[in-house]
């Protein structure tokens, strides 16, 4: 679904990645690791198309990304569910109102979603937030609130980068069960992370590839993860 | 045109209320307004003014005898004899001593002794639909009536309707130019509005929205605010119309300014006009702004 072939990418004159290859294929879990500041974020941006590689190839869905237009990568995203670490809401926007964004962009009758919003806010926890600002929400609460935007539209993939960097272990845990349970459903699931006890925690649970990027370059982690 | 209007109310609301641009395109779009009502008054009025001036000029001229005391009776009727026998004249008399008393009243007062001074005798003369051979006429009254001098008026004509045919394309100009203000004004503050927005921009980008349907959120805002500032304006431009003086024969021109008859029906145009120029500028901005970002 989402492939990247020796992608590489610079900025301001210096190599940020270079010589990555990855492909995300239907159903996977993967986890992608590294120190602050190795470009896991950056990879992330290649693979929903918000960045276009210097090098190499990033194909979304089968189109390569050089090729796409504004319009295409918008249409590619409405089947990539992305969770930021930042969550990026629309502060003047309720809860229930960020979360169903995405269908309105799409053009959706909200009416007739409104049966799946509620059941979405709900399996993320948030039923008695639902029409509180952004703003007034809890690290942890945020987190949810951009995991149940980013699956509302029933993506293929969901990339998280650092969905608990800002929450407790609790919360965290919370968070990636309701990340499992997207992958058992049989979305494809990335996630940037530098804690590796999420890691750990995970792979008792599912079948995750662990990726590291180190010294600009993209490796397979040791069995240690 | 009616779902536009209307709106989709979610996609309206995605982008933050902001009070400085919205402001900004509401006194601009107004104010601009009640310009275009004054400059669309004046093209109307000096266009009215032009063609009064040339029709009531246009169909008379005036033939001027000077000649000796014991020759003016006779030089007066030889005059009148060429005019009867001219193709394109209607009519033609010669003016009594009162109404040349009555034409020269306001220079020399009522009691001037008119049939005691060397005044040259004016006839009237009336053209007809098609007018008559001024060049022609003249080489007539020449030959027959040594005294007789043709004014038809031309020269006084010609630069009164030349001047107000300028006043009226003045008027045009200033609407196109107050036209242009606009849309460089609304284009200025759409500019602010997704300078300052470039986060919800790039919150809906995350989400899946396509440039259409965030140009149309800012568009759509811009537009209708452009067209509530213009209705503004234009009301309270024709209100201050209303206001002024009626039209007065001793006021003339100043006095004329306003719509007459159905011309009030042109102002009606005006906020339709300034909402198309702010959806235009601000789909301009818009396009400009969105292609800019990654």
């Amino acid at each position: 679904m989402i492939e990247l072939e020796q992608v590489a990418y610079s900025y301001g004159g210096g190599e940020l990645l270079g010589e990555v290859s990855l492909a995300l294929g239907p159903g996977s879990f993967h986890f992608l690791t590294g120190p602050s500041g190795a470009g896991k974020t950056t990879l992330l941006k290649l693979c929903y198309g918000a960045l276009v590689p210097s090098a190499g190839t990033v194909r979304l869905f089968g189109k390569e990304r050089r090729e796409m237009t504004r319009d295409d990568v918008a249409l590619a995203r409405r089947r990539i569910g992305v969770v930021h670490q930042d969550c990026q809401f629309l502060d003047h926007l309720s809860v229930a109102d960020n979360i169903a964004l995405p269908l309105s962009v799409s053009g959706r009758d909200l009416l007739a979603e409104e049966p799946n919003l509620r059941e979405l806010i709900g399996w993320v926890g948030l039923k008695e937030r639902a029409q509180a600002r952004p703003p007034e929400l809890s690290g942890g609460e945020r987190q949810r609130a951009a995991l149940a935007r980013a699956v509302i539209m029933s993506p293929d993939v969901v990339l998280a980068d650092e969905p608990t960097g800002n929450v407790d272990w609790e919360m965290s845990q919370r968070l990636l069960r309701l990340l499992i349970e997207l992958n058992r459903m049989g979305k494809t699931i990335l996630i940037a992370t530098h804690d590796l006890a999420l890691i750990r925690a995970a792979k008792a649970h599912v079948q995750a590839r662990v990726l590291r990027i180190a010294a600009r370059r993209l490796h397979l982690a040791g069995a240690d993860l | 045109m009616a779902g536009w209007l209307t709106g989709d109310a979610q996609a309206d609301r995605v982008v933050p209320p902001s009070g400085f641009t919205a402001w900004l395109t509401l006194f601009t779009a107004g104010a601009m307004a009640f310009l275009a009502v004054f400059a669309l008054a004046l093209s109307l009025a000096t266009g009215r003014l032009a063609d009064r001036w040339d029709s009531a000029l246009a169909r008379t001229a005036t033939v001027r005898i000077s000649a000796p005391e014991g020759q003016m009776a006779a030089q007066t009727a030889a005059a009148l004899r060429v005019l009867e026998t001219t193709t394109g004249v209607a009519s033609a008399r010669a003016l009594s001593d009162a109404e040349q008393a009555a034409l020269l009243e306001p220079w020399f007062g009522p009691d001037l002794p008119v049939e005691h001074l060397p005044i040259p005798r004016l006839i009237e003369v009336v053209e007809t639909e098609a007018g008559f051979d001024a060049r022609g006429l003249r080489l007539r009254l020449a030959a027959e009536v040594p005294g007789a001098v043709l004014d038809d008026h031309t020269r006084w004509r010609e630069p009164l309707v030349r001047a107000a045919d300028r006043l009226r394309l003045l008027g045009m100009v200033a609407l196109g130019l107050i036209a242009a203000a606009t849309a460089a004004m609304i284009t200025l503050a759409a500019q602010a509005a997704l300078a300052a927005n470039a986060q919800v921009i790039g919150v809906l980008r995350l989400v899946g929205a396509q440039d259409g349907y965030i140009a149309r959120a800012f568009i759509r805002r811009f537009a209708l605010r452009g067209l509530a500032g213009a209705a503004i304006g234009t009301a309270l431009g024709c209100l201050a119309l209303l206001a002024l003086p009626a039209a007065q024969a001793e006021g003339g021109f100043l006095t004329g300014l306003g719509f007459q008859g159905w011309h009030w029906l042109w102002p009606l145009a005006i906020p339709p006009l300034a909402g198309a120029v702010a959806l235009l500028a601000t789909r301009a901005a818009a396009r400009r702004r969105l292609e800019d970002m990654p």
